[in-house]
């Protein structure tokens, strides 16, 4: 039972950072129907970037999550102007293969700095509470709690305010809602800004939890978050949200029972009898046509 | 017996019912016109003919085959061919293999003869791109056979469409508005072409159509939608003066 | 007529060239060796490109029937086929790499009857690392140490025959009524249904054929470098020859071939700029993006290629009616 509780905690935690991550997917997918494949690469870059304002300026954790947050912004902004839009109406595998682009791009320019692992110093001292066998950290608190009141506030933006109401009036029909008067192009940045921005939270708070980072982080991480998104029905906030939890549940549940070799197989299998299932995700809904 | 036999058909989206009791029989060789405002349903009532959608109640019937739960290429298979109202030409292919494919059920080859060009290939092959040739040749489309759909001006493409529908020698031919967009005279022409095709094909047709000059130009017996259900069906002449059908175009408060 | 003399006294005269550079080294060894990845890239890619290019699927684990056709070969030619002759075994080895492959395209290709475009390339994606994963998990062929003891039976003149036989066999099915039934699946499906088309048996064939061929390329790959092990063949990989593909065009065997080539002869030059390589790499490929968004020989196909009667007919046609655009090229 105690076990049970830890491992909980474990994939509270986990799921926490996928979902971050997947948001970033889904919010392009959900304007653009484009899968942004670099987006595992910003979080990779969102983590180097803590470490490098902890590390070199001795930053404590709130202006380093503030700074890393702000700076992966305006890198979404600067690489969905330079390399997206240019594409937007040639087809659209040009620009999810120029997204890989980016991406293998990003990773091997942090390795040309980076050619060993490093390790991110603690942001901030940890409390471990102890209530007899079940320990939890005041780390383990804080990306989660941190996490859950990000996606909350998102969601409040997504749909309450006015930029989110452009949001899904573009996801809804790209074509139309310009001739409706909405800034297409500042809402597209907007949506970008908000998920690299939340990446490099998950890329902050992911290095805190497990502190040796490498360039090649994001890639697994962010195939693993980008599953969690189609798990959930991309373009789908909440459900990337559920996705990110779902996908944790299993990976911590797997590597509790069987070696650890198996949690891959155990678990993009388990994705692969969903997506049979419901090719949709679990709360997405297909695209009706008519004829 | 009857060609085509539609009976109780109904369809629902969600709650919305989009055919209701719809009933329809054709005799070979006639061109019936299925018309009715926008969102009447005449659309849905081809889908379900063509197996894109199944019927949520009802019979339809192609001599004596029961068409509802059968796939679209099952029910192609039997002869029923189709347009589209927008346009759904496959645009980055070329016009012959648009023409082409329509025939993929009539090549009998297997896939190791497809693999290495062997055997029935060869003949099949041979015999459809003559077929294909000549059917581009007759409707004039012979000089763009190379070229991509997409490249098409407008009005060759709605031809081509058509064109695409005859390949598989259906025996009934749908045709959705296929005069959306066209000028007066370009009208004027479809009307001829429609006859035309189904003189020289043993078509039986049935056609959706806004355009009143051509339904009452071709058309031998109308059928009337309106919010899913039939409110007319007779004569075109019977039909222009039928008051039901004078309220659902003009609205309740036109004096009758 | 004439031009199929001229492509088959063409391919003879590469395979000659092919068996000759080795066996009196006219090139350096290195040399050659790039000739080989350029031919097994040039088989892995054109493969991808009748999944993502004809049907325009977006099959993201090519690597996975890779892999498989890698190991399948590999256990054939070390551990059941008889050591000496092994040279006339090699190609029974290779097909076998391929028809292993090929029975798992044809489980991948089930999820596809259902699930398209993003869905799809989710599960080729899982299919990837599912394959990756249960490699490390079986212990008889090394699980994550890997594979060896292969001889090197992979020559110039093998890849040859093979890029030969692939590009053969897949100019075939894509000039045939599948082929049609896939390019018309990529247009509009439902369309492609409704026009009498068996979707299902379509798709399976493609999937069946690609895999095939990957697999082929795998056992390929594995018997030129003697050693594979399952991190081979992840999802980098498969980004790599998704990459070639979209580099040359889609649905263009043509275009597999130079992208392919463009990709193999850049990495190499770059090789000598060491790390910044792969950084170099990607921003080439996105300039080219930027300039030629459908590739560079996209939707096009060399006229050697096409099957004669319909080049035949499209000359004929066009020279009677002065139409100017054209598909077919060079
Ligand atoms: N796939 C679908 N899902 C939900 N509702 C649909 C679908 N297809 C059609 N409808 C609805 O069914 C009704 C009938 O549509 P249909 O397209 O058959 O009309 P129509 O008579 O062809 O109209 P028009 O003249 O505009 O083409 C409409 O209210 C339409 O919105
Ligand atoms: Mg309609």
């Amino acid at each position: 039972m105690i076990y049970f509780l830890q491992q909980t905690l474990n994939a509270l935690q986990l799921g926490s950072i996928y979902a971050l991550i997947a948001l970033g997917y889904t919010m392009v997918y959900g304007i653009l129907l484009m899968i942004n494949f670099a987006h595992g690469d910003l979080f990779m870059v969102g983590a180097f970037l803590a470490f490098a304002l902890a590390t070199f300026l001795g930053w404590s954790f709130v202006p380093t999550l503030l700074a890393a947050m702000i700076a992966l912004a305006v890198l979404g902004v600067v690489i969905e102007r330079l390399a997206y839009k240019p594409l937007r109406h040639a087809p659209k595998m040009s620009a999810v293969i120029t997204a890989l682009g980016v991406g293998i791009f990003l990773e091997h320019l942090m390795l040309a700095f980076n050619p060993y692992p490093r390790h991110m110093p603690e942001l901030m001292p940890v409390h471990i509470w102890t209530f007899g066998q079940f320990s939890i950290s005041s780390l383990q608190v804080l990306i989660i709690g941190l996490s859950v009141s990000l996606m909350v506030v998102l969601d409040w933006v997504v749909m309450k305010t006015k930029l989110g109401l452009a949001m899904r009036a573009i996801s809804w029909n790209i074509k139309i809602v310009p001739l409706m008067g909405v800034p297409v192009n500042r809402v597209i940045s907007a949506t970008f800004a908000m998920g690299a921005a939340l990446g490099a939270a998950a890329g902050t708070l992911y290095s805190m939890a497990y502190p040796v980072i490498d360039p090649y982080m994001g890639v697994m991480v962010g195939w693993k978050a980008f599953i969690a998104a189609v798990i959930g029905g991309i373009g789908n906030i909440r459900g990337a949200v559920l996705g990110g939890f779902i996908l944790a549940g299993v990976e911590i549940g797997v590597a509790a029972v069987l070696p650890t070799t198996f949690r891959d197989f155990i678990s993009f299998g388990l994705l692969l009898i969903l997506l049979v299932v419901r090719p949709h995700g679990l709360l997405g809904k297909p695209r009706v046509e008519k004829i | 017996m009857h060609l085509l036999k539609a009976e109780h058909v109904t369809h629902r989206f969600g709650g919305l019912c989009a055919v209701s009791d719809f009933n329809l029989r054709l005799e070979p060789g006639e061109l019936v016109g299925l018309i009715g405002p926008n969102g009447a349903g005449k659309t849905t009532v081809f889908n379900l003919m063509t197996g894109v959608y199944e019927a949520s109640q009802g019979s339809i019937e192609f001599e004596g085959e029961e068409l509802v739960g059968q796939s679209p290429s099952e029910i192609h298979a039997l002869g029923m061919a189709r347009t589209f109202q927008n346009i759904r030409l496959f645009k980055k292919m070329t016009v012959l293999d648009n023409v082409r494919l329509a025939r993929y059920a009539k090549l009998g080859y297997n896939p190791i003869e497809a693999l290495f060009h062997i055997g029935r290939f060869r003949s099949e092959e041979k015999k459809i791109l003559a077929h294909a040739r000549e059917l581009l040749e007759l409707f004039d489309l012979a000089g763009h056979l190379g070229e991509l759909a997409e490249n098409l001006p407008y009005g060759l493409q709605r031809k081509l469409e058509i064109v695409r529908a005859l390949a598989s020698n259906p025996r009934i031919l749908l045709l959705d508005e296929p005069a959306a967009g066209m000028n007066p005279a370009e009208i004027g022409h479809l009307m001829a072409f429609i006859q035309k095709i189904r003189k020289d094909f043993g078509l039986t047709i049935v056609l959706i159509e806004h355009q009143m000059r051509l339904v009452m130009g071709i058309c031998e017996r109308l059928v009337v939608l309106d919010f899913g259900a039939t409110i007319a069906e007779g004569l075109p002449r019977d039909i222009q003066s039928h008051p039901k059908v004078l309220e659902a175009y003009l609205g309740e408060e036109t004096p009758g | 007529m004439n031009m199929r003399w001229t492509i088959g006294v063409g391919l003879l005269a590469g395979f000659g060239l092919c068996w000759a550079i080795p066996h009196y080294e006219w090139l350096d060894p290195y040399v050659q060796l790039v000739l080989m990845y350029l031919g097994i890239n040039i088989i892995l890619t054109a493969s991808l490109n009748l999944v993502n290019g004809y049907m325009g699927e977006f099959s993201v684990g090519h690597a996975g029937f890779m892999a498989v056709g890698a190991y399948v070969a590999s256990i054939l030619t070390v551990l059941v086929f008889p050591e000496e002759g092994s040279a006339y075994y090699f190609p029974l080895a290779i097909m076998g790499g391929g028809l292993g492959a090929a029975a798992t395209g044809l489980i991948v290709s089930i999820p596809s009857f259902r699930a398209r475009g993003d869905y799809l390339a989710i599960v080729t994606l899982a299919f990837n690392m599912i394959v990756k994963s249960v490699l490390e998990n079986l212990e008889v062929v090394g699980g994550p140490r890997g594979f060896m003891g292969m001889e090197q039976l992979t020559t110039l003149p093998w890849v040859y025959v093979w890029v030969v036989i692939t590009i053969w066999i897949l100019r075939n099915l894509v000039y045939s009524k599948y082929g049609r039934g896939m390019a018309a699946i990529r247009e509009d499906e439902i369309v492609c249904d409704l026009c009498g088309v068996h979707t299902r048996r379509v798709k399976i064939s493609a999937f069946l054929v690609s895999a095939f061929f990957a697999g082929v390329a795998g056992g390929l790959y594995a018997h030129l470098l003697q050693f594979i092990n399952p991190r081979m063949f992840d999802i980098l990989k498969s980004t790599e020859v998704l990459i070639m593909l979209y580099l040359g065009g889609m649905a263009s065997l043509g275009g597999s071939m130079i992208g392919a080539t463009i990709y193999t002869v850049v990495m190499e030059v770059l090789r000598a700029q060491g790390g910044f390589r792969m950084v170099l790499m990607p921003l080439l490929l996105i300039f080219l993006m930027l300039f030629r968004p459908r590739g560079i020989f996209g939707l096009k196909e060399f006229s050697w290629l096409i099957p004669w009667r319909d080049l035949l007919l499209m000359r004929q046609l066009r020279t009677r009616k002065e139409v100017p655009r054209a598909s077919a090229e060079g």
